[in-house]
């Protein structure tokens, strides 16, 4: 396959702002992965063509960074943040209930395809714990009173 | 002392450019127009300025080694790559203040002779990457940014380069890999990025917080900067609070305020009418201390003295109801998930750590396994790269040092120090 017309425009309108072409990697995997939802070896070898790099090169770095999905994701990405001031107010206990609730599991999708969740190392948010991500929402302040509701508005 | 990064947050239109100007924003940068780059430099460097992201480096030396470097161009990169567990100080800058960001970057662009900056944004913070995307159009359109900063002949071009979820990116030389499109690893240092940075080039890299302290400093000069706070490292610094206080948040206060009075007085004391166990002062990779040390003032030269670090400045109040242990698992589950692979002592190290604990902590501790623990850190500490793996030996000896009762407790099955911890 080759990258979406749509993704190309978008990669070279920032290719003025790198002096390499390297550079516009990182820029090129989120983009890529807004435009298929995740980072399939397919995307990987379009982006590499795109950019002529080198497949590994393109494929071990998507795979260094957290937040570059190369398995498929849910419809929906929960990003739950549990490091420590987030689990002194409850974090892990939120983990369990989406569990129980969603049957989805750390680094998993739920088996409707809902949610895909993800333990994030802190995502700034110390002071309004536990904190999470949904897609590119930020909802702080999570309790076992409201999350539901939050989510509830993810179909 | 009045709010100088946190000037203005409250309104909610502080991120628009004509809110910033009309309480004297950019006339900092006008005023940079008129000096010499070497004067601007000496003057940072009188300040007495020192890096905000952990390390305390003095910012003006910094730049002086940059700004020495015969080779052109030269990269000015903004290090937004908070990732430090417990630090969100550079959050209300770039979300409620991106322009004083922006201006300090010109200035400093200007003052380095660096035509081109990066901000080096944390992936985690997707609504930051607008805000600034937002306020360096608008800086373009007015003339702050381009090939001829309001006429003057000054070029500074400015992108926000987005990072992908890597903690060690926060680290200067793995933060320039991933700026160029590569895996977020740390370099060995010499060649230092003032000499060989992004692009083989001269890359100053300094933090959010550091480069939105450059404007005050042009403003009001280094004599009467340097007189706030600590006159060893002085100056307006921002104590991101959180754990069991009534008032988590992000508080700016003159370096060296001490402990007690962040904890007590700004942000409100203990939660619930409960006791104070122990607190971490810089960011979950500075020592822990226990409740005799809330005298400590906050900034780099003292901290040191009273057993801790500054770090990031960002303080994790635990009350007694804390499980110790499984703060110190938390915490080193965060380091093997981050080393990012390059030095052994690190890598195998934090697993080997984290599975220690996670035994302790389960009720099937073993009585050598404290002596295992620090000889692990003992193993990894300066053994590394760069400072992460540092880092994770920091938490452990230190947590072992103040509290290790409570990690013989577990492993002898008294669990009279577990409490309601989730």
């Amino acid at each position: 396959m080759t990258l979406a017309q749509g993704a190309i425009a978008e990669i070279e309108a920032l290719r003025i702002k790198y002096p390499s072409g390297r550079a516009l990697l990182l820029p090129s995997l989120y983009i890529a992965q807004k435009t298929y939802g995740w980072l399939s070896p397919e995307a990987l070898r379009a982006v590499a063509r795109h950019l002529n790099l080198p497949e590994p090169i393109v494929k071990g770095t998507a795979t260094f960074y957290a937040m570059y999905k190369t398995k498929p994701m849910g419809r929906n990405l929960i990003q739950l943040c549990t490091n420590v001031s987030c689990m002194l107010f409850g974090a892990e206990k939120l983990v369990d209930l989406l569990k129980e609730r969603y049957k989805v599991t750390p680094g998993g999708t739920s088996p409707d395809g809902r949610f895909s969740l993800v333990i994030m190392e802190c995502i700034g948010a110390c002071d309004r714990a536990p904190a999470m991500l949904v897609n590119a929402d930020f909802h702080p302040g999570l309790s076992e009173g409201n999350i539901f509701g939050i989510l509830e508005e993810y179909k | 002392m009045a709010n100088y990064l946190l000037k203005n947050i409250e309104d909610p239109r502080s991120a628009e450019i004509s809110v910033y100007e009309s309480k004297g924003g950019y006339k900092s940068l006008k005023k940079a127009l008129s000096m010499e780059p070497k004067d601007m430099i000496d003057e940072v460097k009188k300040s007495g300025l020192r890096g905000r992201g952990g390390a305390g480096f003095p910012t003006g030396m910094k730049w002086l080694f940059a700004a020495g470097d015969p080779k052109f161009p030269k990269y000015l990169v903004c290090n937004a790559d908070e990732g430090e567990p417990g630090t969100f100080k550079d959050r209300p800058i770039l979300e409620k203040n991106p322009h004083l960001l922006i201006e300090g970057m010109a200035i400093s662009g200007r003052a380095l002779q660096a035509e081109y900056g990066y901000i080096y944004l944390r992936g985690e913070y997707p609504e930051a990457k607008n805000i600034l995307d937002k306020a360096i159009a608008q800086a373009y359109e007015k003339g702050y940014l381009g090939d001829s900063i309001l006429g003057s002949g000054t070029r500074f071009h400015l992108a926000v380069h987005q990072g992908a979820g890597a903690y060690i990116c926060g680290e200067e030389t793995a933060l320039i890999n991933s700026l160029e499109g590569r895996r977020g690893q740390p370099r060995i240092k010499p060649p230092f990025p003032v000499n060989k940075g992004a692009f083989q080039k001269p890359t100053i890299v300094n933090n959010v917080e550091t480069l939105s302290n450059i404007p005050l400093i042009i403003e009001i000069g280094a004599g009467p900067y340097s007189k706030i706070g600590n006159p060893e490292c002085p100056g307006p610094k921002l104590f991101s609070v959180s754990g069991h206080v009534n008032k988590p948040g992000v508080y700016e206060l003159p370096m060296g305020t001490p402990l007690r009075e962040i904890i007590y007085e700004h942000a409100g004391g203990i939660r619930n009418g409960k006791k104070l166990k122990a607190v971490i002062p810089g960011g979950i990779s500075t020592p822990v201390l226990p409740p005799d040390k809330l005298d400590a003032p906050m900034d780099f030269t003292s901290m040191p003295k009273h057993g801790s670090m500054l770090g990031s400045g960002a303080v994790i109040v635990f009350d007694e109801t804390t499980c110790l242990v499984k703060v110190t698992l938390r915490a080193m589950k965060f380091f093997e998930h981050e080393s990012c692979g390059k030095c052994t002592p690190c890598r195998e190290g934090t697993g080997w750590l984290r599975a220690i604990l996670e035994r302790i902590e389960n009720g099937q501790g073993r009585p050598e396994d404290i002596q295992l623990l620090e000889d692990v850190s003992l193993n990894i500490a300066g053994k590394t790269f760069c400072p992460l793996g540092d880092g994770a030996s920091t938490v452990v000896i230190n947590f072992l040092k103040h509290f290790k009762g409570e990690f013989e407790g577990h492993i002898k099955g008294d669990y009279s120090y577990k409490a309601a911890t989730g």
